[in-house]
This record gives structure tokens, C-alpha cells and sequence, in this order.
């Protein structure tokens, strides 16, 4: 029922929900390489259908007619039997079914229809300013002057923000933000992004060439996957993800047709990585595809690990042994909250082993202007520094991302001010810092709070928010509330998490978005909202769990 | 390290601007070091961009945009009242209030609403749907979700192809390589005006059928480069040959706004279609995109566009979707579109203005167009049809054998050859016509026309002066 109200993937969902046992098998174990006909098999809507899924019988009789009611072949070109296989599986949990009913509860409630909630509450995406963040000063004067130069006249702008505003328009094309850029960005932007790189990484030397800005990271990470996937059959590129992951990554490899290698990080751990899962999970994937990719979200999301200086010396080291291309989304390299725990980054760790490692791993290092104290996710500025590609390999990718033509120009001047900061000595200076520290400290406060408090519910247990911006709680659910779950025709967090949204008004991302062990339960929420909300909403799902597990228990 | 990468990124055929570039920065470099060239600055026209070639932005675009970015200004009374106002009104859409905040599809509602409204006053009451509208970074990421749908594998004969029109646009070719899939090309018809003709379409599907499986039929109207803007009847015949020969259409109308012959007008492929009745305009899937780069607002670094989609199959439609919610358009670019699709209107304070800048940028490219197509055919050895919309000249170029030998000596192909001593001997930046295919053994360049009248006519000085020593030089 509650699948039945979603709309736009309930099919897809459904069919998987309806197999759900199946679906979880298939979706958390390595993939056969190119699973053309057994996939297409998964997803053609001929296969039994489902009376609970009115989503899917729709599909099916939708499908059905263009073969029925076309007196010649003459219904649409683009159906679900025609259009690319691969785009068919690709799933976006953070902006899934859950979101979209969130949408639709938003607009019921304007409408006025009487809800137990009185606003819906988006814990779902890394979305700060949607939670009430407000923008760093700074960063919003140097981009209005930008925006509209004539505002350089006016004295209520601080020199700095002024001055850093003449660079930024003295570097774009005609001075102005409306004019394309350099396809991997504006040079001097790339010049400053390497300075950054090498100043956090205490001189680690940084090459602007390497330097390609992006459409917010995940223009770069699917860049790159873009770049590297080949093969068929067994010898198709294997890309290796931590489970949990972002579904960023299962959707860029679904859609590219890759085989996704599945390797677990440990809970019992706060969720670290582990060497041997790592071995594991590439030693059995060999048997059917090509591995040639590593992919670390460190700090992590959904975990909210951070890790340790031996943790990556070992994936360094296990990258070479196994000739693997290093992704490392760092884009949470500033949110560290836990003490004793410090962000380092790939690089630093790759070039202080040596240049055994330093000369030969290849990697490419991801960062982003959405993360972090700024928080901006809607100008879509992010940067990639590769390291020891082939030179050929990196024609190739520069040819790639003029196909791009130029990441947005308003959030390359952002980054460029992200990297480049105000300097002690600038007018800017003090209110940038108070309100940078201020953003910052109020998440640690909320990482700490968010815990805590999971923690004393009976039945959800969660790991530390070290660093990132989400938590990702175990759920224990009563056998009851899965077989409840699986008569809905629905995987049982996507259930729990549904009734909450319907119920509280608190939306949520079911683990199985990100993945999980077979048989365990978790849900990611952000630690976003503003602490006095944040408190209520903890609140909010305490009340809920105990009441939905009396329920079904 | 490893060399393997996807044969489809190999696929892409490389740039001749690629080339291009790394000279004309090096000459930009030596004339900044004092060397003596005969010119004093390089002249870049080679991309449909506007404000690189000095044209200022429109005013209220960046007002809105400004008060949206830093919304202290909304109290700021050296901002008219209508923009500030404007600002407000899409700040609170955003989510937090804030451009920070990721938008959900298709964009920020207002946004949305806005380019429905503009496209049925556009199309005269034909209706247009908020929810068949999503808003990407730019037209051509649009573009790229739609095709990577349309476009997948099968070995040879069983991959998609779309035909796609020569000359046309290189970056569309490079996005449909990408995703796999193979370009059939369609020849315009130069001596006509770059028309578009029928059975050339048809020429090209036959041939396309021996070698992959055409799925789409990709139009670029008004034309890039060509310049041509389609009649009524031309667009008809194209529908009913996407009609017959079920192909979806995919209409590139980025150029829409920018039309400088009296005698023609835009017509939308929306309109046309819904105009022909049914069966047509009930069956025939069409994406039709636009973008905030291209017509008067000119704003190329913002990366916004979108597409409308008609007839599209609801089950399908999720899966668009799905594919989109993965891109955010970039929220400034989202500014720009609102304005683009809902300009000030009488009695608003920014009125007046904003039909006095569009009106002064409307006129400056006419008579760009006019003295480019002036001066062009008056040059031994070129030929340039009429522009009658878009953003360039495409001028043929009949070189002399002995150049296309001298080209062919130095490995390059002879227009291309061409560019680099224009770049070289008179410091202007343009492209050469095999960028975006052409009929073999014709040779062509190509320029933007959006750029300040001086800079235009410096440009025309230069390489009338170049041309008439070049082919002296090699006769």
C-alpha cells in the first residue's frame, strides 16, 4: 500500500520488494559481468505480476497495449522494452520513493489537508542551507559582486570581497561569470586549488594540470568511472564500493554497465574498513569481471567513519598489489568531529609512503563546494585532482570533459574562495572565521546529540557520527513488522521508514538504499536540521520506534 | 598505469579547437611578453559566446541574480523595486530560502511554472506542462540524459544511430558518441540556403540501416553553424519522416531568440506538431531543449538549460526522471532561466531598460550579420549563405589546390590549416568548418556573430587583408 502511493520508481521497487529476498541476494552480492539477458529478464515487466503493485501492472498494461493497439508498429519508440537496459536499473535512493512521497505530503499540507505532522522534516539529503543554514558572508558578497559588477561601487561591500571579486572576473572571458571557462575550469581557479592541496597536505607539491573542476563532485566521480569502464564479458570493469555506499555510485555504475564489487565495512567497528573484506570481496570478484577500480568515501557517508592513518596506508597498498585506480571521495574532509580523529587525506598518505607507491598508485581525489562549512549545494562546484594517469588516459579524459563544455562558472568563483580564503590580515577575516567555527561546532554538537540519543532507544544501536554529516543507525524490527513489510510488497526499512514519513513527517533514506548485511536494518538521517529541531525530531523517532515496535511485537 | 578506457570516450573524435587553442595561447602569451606581431591582440570568436566577445550582460538577469545570491540587497534601494521584489519571490522556492539548497526536479517550482508559461505564449496556446519540463546544467547535459536512454549496445547493425545534421553542432556529436551510439549524418543543402531536405533524410536512414539501428532524429533550428531557420513546411515533412519511420525527435532550439530575417520566424517543432493534428501530434515523442547560454541572455558560464518532453511514455518518463534527479541544475543558472522565460513586463520599474538593452543587442547582431554577409562575399574565394538566425557565419571557403596540398603536407585537414595561419598571421581565433562535418571536398570556417560591433569589424578587417594574401600565396 504504501509502495502503491509512491510514484515514479514504485515499479521497479515493487518488482525488487516482491522478490525482496532475491533482491537483496542479487543486490548485495557481486553482479554477473554484464548481465544483459538475466537482468533485462529482472526488470521486463512480462514477469509475474504482482497484484500488490498497482505501479507495476500499470507498466505491464502500458507496455502490453503499444504491442495491442499498434495496427502496424506504430507505438512510441521509447519504451520500457526499447530504451537502454542499464538506465532501467539505475535507482537514486536519496531522491527515491521516500522523497518523492515526501513532495507530495508538502503539497498536501498546503492544500490543507490535516496531517498528524504539521511540516515535513528532510533529514534525507546533505542539503545544509534546506535546513536552515545560513550562508557564509563572504562567500555570498564575493559572488554578488560578481553576479553584477556594479556593485563594486558600493561601499557597504569590504574591500577584500571586492578585491577577490576583480581577481575571480579578471580570470573569466570577457570578465564575466556568463561566459564559458577552459573546460577543466579556469586556470587561476586551478592554480589556487593546487596550493590549497598542497598547503593541507603540508607541502605535498600539487600540479594545477591535474586540477579539472567539476559540476559538483559527482560530475567527476561519474567522469571518471565514465573514463575507466571497458570490457566485456569477464574481462568487464569491476568497481569496487563500500557497503554501505552512496547510491551516487550504484546508480553511475548501473547506468555505465559495470560489474559493482561489493566490499562490507564493519559495523561492530564504527564501521571501519577491513583489509580482508577488501581481499575477499576482489578475489571473488575475479572470477567474473575485471577489477580495476577501488572507490573510498572517506569521511564516510552513510557512516560517518573517519579513517585512520593505517586504514589507508593499507588500501594504498592493497590498490598497488591489485592495480587498482583509487577514487577517494574526500568531499566531508572538513567535517571531523570525534576527538581523536583527524581527517588525512590520500594523497598525503600515498606521497609520505614513498615513491615506490607515490610514483605509481593511480588516483583521483574528489572535493566538492556543497559539503563542508559552506554548504552549497545548489551552485554545483567540486574539483578532481588525478594523479599518475597515463598520459594518453588524460587526453582522453580532457576530451571527455569538454563534452561538458565548462562546469558552472558562479561555482568555480565559489571554490576558488573556498580554497582561498580570507586572510588574518583582511577586513572579512574575523566574521568569516566566527561564522566558519560556528557551522561547524553546531554539527559536532548535533553529531554528539545525534548518538546519544539513538543510543538510549531500545532496539537501535548506532556507531559514533565521527565525521560527514549523517548517521546510520542499526534498526532491530520484530519479525512481525518484516513479514508486515513483505504484504506490503516492500523491503522492511523502506516500510519503517515510509510509516515514519506518513506518521512523524520526518523523512528518512532506508538503508537499502545505501546497503547493508542481509538480514540487518538501518536508516540514514542527516544531522542537519538546527539542534532545537534536531532534538525533537530524535524525540519524534524515539515515540515511533517504541510504538511501531509494541505493534508488531 | 593502465591505458584501457572506454572505447566510447576513444570514440570521441578529438577537437581541431583542441589544436587551436594551445597556439592561441601561446601567441597570447608572446604578445603579453612584448613580441612584435602584426596585430595587437588576438580576436577569439570561435564559440557561441557572447559576453567572452564583449557584449554585457542584460542588467536585470544579474539585479535578480545578485539579490537572490546576497539577500541583505533585497533592502537595498539602488535595486529597482521590481527586482528585488522578483528576487524575494524566487528565494522563497528555494528551499531554506537559500540558491545553497539543491532544487528537486524539474527545478525551482517557480522556475518551472515560468517555462511553461513562456513556452505556450511562445507556441500561441499550445499547452504546456510544468511536469513535462526538467531543468538541467544546460541543454546539452539535457541532451546527453535523453540520448543515453534512446542509445545502447548491440555489436554494429544492432547499435542505436540518430541522424544528425551536417554541418552541425560538434558537441552533440561528441555527447552521442559517448553514451555509444552512432551518428548518421544527413547532409544540409549549402546552395539552397542550408535547407534541410527530404530526401536526404531518407538517403541517410537507408544507408544508416547496413550499419546500426536509428532510433532518433537529432535537428538543430535555427541551425548551428548553418544559420538557417526552417519553414513551417520543412518542419511538417520532418515529423511526418519521423512519423513514418519511427524515429524519436530531438529538437536543439537553444537558437530560438535570435532570428535576423524579416521573413522568417521561429516556429517551435512543439507547435508544428501539435498544429498538424492527430496522428502526429498524439504519437511522434519529441524532446525539445533551450538554454540560458544562447539568444539575447547570452549566459554560457551559468550552465543552464532544459527540455520539454512530448508524447513521452509514462513508464518511460520515470526513468527520465530517475536519470535527471541525479543532476542538480546549477541555482544561479535557474535565476537566469526565470528571467529568460519571464522577462519584466509594462508598468514594472525595470521595464523600460530591459526592452532598451535587448532592443540596442538585437539590432548590433543584425548589423553584424548584415556587414559579415556584406564583406564575406565580397572576398576572392568565399562564399557565405544568409544567416538568418542563430549565433554564427559559416562561409565557404573554395581554397586553392595548392593550399589544400600544403595542408595536406603538414597533416592537417586544409581548413583547419586555414584557421591556424588566420590565427597566426592576423591573430583571429575562429574554427574550421570540418569541426562540424561537411560535405567532403568543401571547406568552410566558422565565427560567432554575437560579439561588439568593433570587434566584428576588426575581425572582417583582418581577414579580408588574410584572405586576399592567402590565396595570392598559394594560386
Amino acid at each position: 500500500m504504501y509502495c502503491g502511493q509512491v510514484q515514479p520508481i514504485q515499479f521497479r521497487k515493487c518488482l525488487k520488494a516482491w522478490h525482496w529476498r532475491e533482491y537483496e541476494q542479487v543486490k548485495y552480492q557481486v553482479r554477473a559481468a554484464v548481465d544483459g539477458d538475466n537482468s533485462r529478464n529482472c526488470s521486463s515487466p512480462r514477469i509475474d505480476s504482482s497484484p500488490l503493485c498497482s505501479g507495476r501492472k500499470e507498466d505491464a498494461e502500458m507496455s502490453q497495449q503499444h504491442a495491442v493497439n499498434g495496427v502496424l508498429p506504430k507505438g512510441k519508440v521509447l519504451t520500457l522494452e526499447t530504451m537502454n537496459p542499464h538506465v532501467k536499473k539505475v535507482e537514486y535512493a536519496v531522491r527515491g520513493p521516500i522523497v518523492q512521497r515526501a513532495v507530495q505530503l508538502e503539497k498536501e499540507l498546503r492544500e490543507g489537508v490535516k496531517k498528524p505532522f504539521t511540516e515535513v522534516i528532510r533529514a534525507n539529503i546533505g542539503d545544509a542551507h534546506a535546513m536552515g543554514q545560513k550562508p557564509i558572508t563572504f562567500l555570498r558578497q564575493v559572488l554578488a559582486l560578481c553576479a553584477y559588477p556594479p556593485l563594486l561601487e558600493d561601499n557597504k561591500f569590504p574591500e577584500d570581497a571586492k578585491e577577490r571579486a576583480r581577481r575571480i572576473l579578471g580570470a573569466c572571458g570577457g570578465q564575466s561569470l556568463g561566459a564559458y571557462s577552459a573546460s577543466p575550469g579556469i586556470e587561476c581557479i586551478r592554480q589556487d586549488v593546487s596550493r590549497y592541496i598542497e598547503k593541507r597536505d603540508g607541502g605535498i607539491p600539487s600540479n594545477p594540470d591535474n586540477i579539472y573542476l567539476s559540476t559538483g563532485a559527482s560530475d567527476a566521480i561519474v567522469t571518471i568511472l565514465k573514463l575507466l569502464i571497458c570490457g566485456e564479458g569477464h574481462s568487464r570493469t569491476g568497481v569496487m564500493i563500500s557497503i554501505p555506499q552512496y547510491p551516487l555510485y550504484s546508480a553511475a555504475l548501473a547506468e555505465l554497465g559495470a560489474v559493482q564489487i561489493n566490499y562490507y565495512l564493519d559495523e561492530d567497528k564504527c564501521w571501519s574498513l577491513d583489509l580482508k573484506e577488501l581481499k575477499r570481496a576482489v578475489t571473488e570478484a575475479r572470477e567474473h569481471c575485471h577489477p580495476r577500480v577501488l572507490c573510498i568515501i572517506n569521511p564516510g557517508n552513510p557512516t560517518g567513519q573517519v579513517q585512520s592513518r593505517e586504514c589507508i596506508e593499507e588500501v594504498i597498498r592493497f590498490a598497488k598489489e591489485e592495480k587498482l585506480f583509487l577514487m577517494a571521495d574526500e568531499v566531508y574532509q572538513d567535517n571531523v568531529y570525534a576527538e581523536g580523529c583527524k581527517f588525512h587525506s590520500f594523497k598525503k598518505v600515498l606521497f609520505e609512503m614513498g615513491p615506490e607507491y607515490s610514483s605509481t598508485v593511480e588516483m583521483a581525489s574528489f572535493h566538492s563546494t556543497s559539503k563542508c562549512y559552506m554548504g552549497e549545494c545548489g551552485f554545483r562546484g567540486g574539483y578532481m585532482e588525478v594523479l599518475n594517469m597515463d598520459p594518453d588516459v588524460k587526453t582522453q579524459l580532457t576530451k571527455l570533459v569538454s563534452v561538458r563544455l565548462c562546469p558552472p562558472v558562479p561555482g568555480q568563483a565559489l571554490l576558488d574562495m573556498v580554497v582561498n580564503p580570507p586572510r588574518p590580515e583582511e577586513p572579512s577575516y574575523n566574521t568569516f572565521i566566527k561564522e566558519r567555527t560556528a557551522v561547524l561546532a553546531a554539527l559536532a554538537e548535533k553529531a554528539r546529540m545525534t548518538e546519544d540519543m539513538f543510543n538510549t532507544i531500545p532496539g537501535i544501536t548506532c556507531n559514533p557520527v565521527q565525521g560527514a554529516m549523517y548517521t546510520f543507525p542499526r534498526v532491530s524490527l520484530p519479525q512481525k513488522a518484516i513479514d508486515k513489510a513483505k504484504e506490503e510488497g516492500c523491503v522492511p526499512d523502506m516500510y519503517y521508514c515510509m510509516r515514519l514519513l506518513e506518521e512523524e513527517g520526518i523523512c528518512l533514506v532506508p538503508g537499502s538504499g545505501f546497503g547493508q548485511r542481509d538480514g540487518t536494518y538501518h536508516f540514514r538521517m542527516t544531522i542537519l536540521p538546527p539542534a532545537e529541531k534536531l532534538k525533537i525530531v530524535l524525540q519524534k523517532i524515539k515515540d515511533y520506534h517504541l510504538r511501531f515496535t509494541k505493534e508488531f511485537s | 598505469m593502465a591505458k584501457e578506457i572506454s572505447p566510447s570516450v576513444r570514440c570521441i573524435k578529438p577537437l581541431q579547437y583542441t589544436a587551436l587553442a594551445v597556439r592561441a595561447k601561446q601567441i597570447t602569451q608572446e604578445l603579453a611578453q612584448g613580441v612584435q606581431k602584426p596585430y595587437s591582440e588576438l580576436i577569439q570568436l570561435i564559440w557561441g559566446d557572447p559576453q567572452n566577445a564583449g557584449i554585457q550582460p542584460l542588467t536585470f538577469v544579474r539585479q535578480v541574480l545578485a539579490a537572490c545570491l546576497y539577500p541583505q540587497l533585497l533592502n537595498n534601494d539602488g535595486l529597482p523595486a521590481d527586482v528585488r521584489q522578483r528576487a524575494q519571490g524566487l528565494l522563497e522556492e528555494c528551499k531554506g530560502g537559500s540558491l545553497g539548497s539543491y532544487t528537486d526536479l524539474p527545478g525551482i517550482p517557480q522556475v518551472a511554472r515560468q517555462i511553461s508559461e513562456f513556452i505556450t505564449r511562445r507556441d500561441e496556446g499550445v499547452p504546456s506542462d510544468p511536469r513535462n519540463i526538467l531543468i538541467s546544467p544546460g541543454s546539452q547535459w539535457a541532451l546527453q540524459n535523453i540520448l543515453s536512454l534512446l542509445v545502447h549496445g548491440g555489436e554494429r547493425a544492432g547499435r542505436s544511430g540518430v541522424l544528425t545534421p551536417v554541418p552541425g553542432h560538434c558537441t552533440s556529436i561528441m555527447s552521442l558518441v559517448s553514451v555509444g551510439g552512432v551518428s548518421v549524418p544527413y547532409q544540409l543543402s549549402e546552395e539552397q540556403g542550408w535547407q534541410l531536405r527530404l530526401e536526404e533524410l531518407n538517403r541517410a536512414l537507408d544507408a544508416a540501416k547496413q550499419v546500426c539501428r536509428p532510433v532518433a532524429l537529432y535537428i538543430i533550428n535555427p541551425g548551428n553553424p548553418s544559420g538557417h531557420v526552417q519553414s513551417r513546411e520543412s518542419i511538417q515533412d520532418v515529423i511526418r519522416f519521423a512519423s513514418e519511420n519511427r524515429l524519436f525527435l530531438l529538437a536543439d532550439e537553444v537558437y530560438q531568440d535570435t532570428i535576423y530575417t524579416e521573413s522568417k520566424r521561429f516556429l517551435s517543432y512543439k507547435r508544428v506538431l501539435a498544429e498538424m493534428g492527430p496522428p502526429f501530434s498524439d504519437t511522434v515523442e519529441l524532446a525539445s531543449f533551450h538554454s540560458a547560454s544562447k539568444g539575447l541572455l547570452g549566459e554560457c558560464g551559468f550552465r543552464a538549460g532544459y527540455v520539454e518532453l512530448v508524447n513521452i511514455d509514462p513508464a518511460v518518463k520515470k526513468h527520465i526522471y530517475t536519470i535527471f534527479s541525479k543532476d542538480n541544475a546549477p541555482t544561479p543558472g535557474q535565476i537566469a532561466l526565470s528571467v529568460m522565460a519571464s522577462p519584466p513586463v509594462t508598468g514594472e520599474a525595470s521595464y523600460d531598460f530591459y526592452r532598451e538593452e535587448t532592443q540596442q543587442l538585437h539590432s548590433l547582431i543584425k548589423e553584424n550579420v548584415r556587414r559579415v554577409h556584406e564583406v564575406l562575399n565580397s572576398l576572392p574565394g568565399v562564399c557565405s549563405q544568409p544567416v538568418e538566425g542563430g549565433a554564427f557565419a559559416f562561409p565557404r571557403l573554395y581554397l586553392p589546390p595548392k593550399a589544400i596540398d600544403k595542408a595536406k603536407e603538414l597533416g592537417l585537414e586544409p581548413d583547419t590549416f586555414y584557421c591556424l595561419r588566420l590565427l597566426e598571421t592576423a591573430g583571429v581565433f575562429v574554427s574550421p568548418g570540418c569541426e562540424y562535418e561537411q560535405k567532403d571536398g568543401t571547406y568552410h570556417i566558422r565565427f560567432c556573430i554575437m560579439a561588439k560591433r568593433d570587434t566584428v569589424e576588426d575581425l572582417l578587417t583582418r581577414l579580408a587583408t588574410f584572405q586576399t594574401q592567402f590565396m595570392n600565396k598559394f594560386s
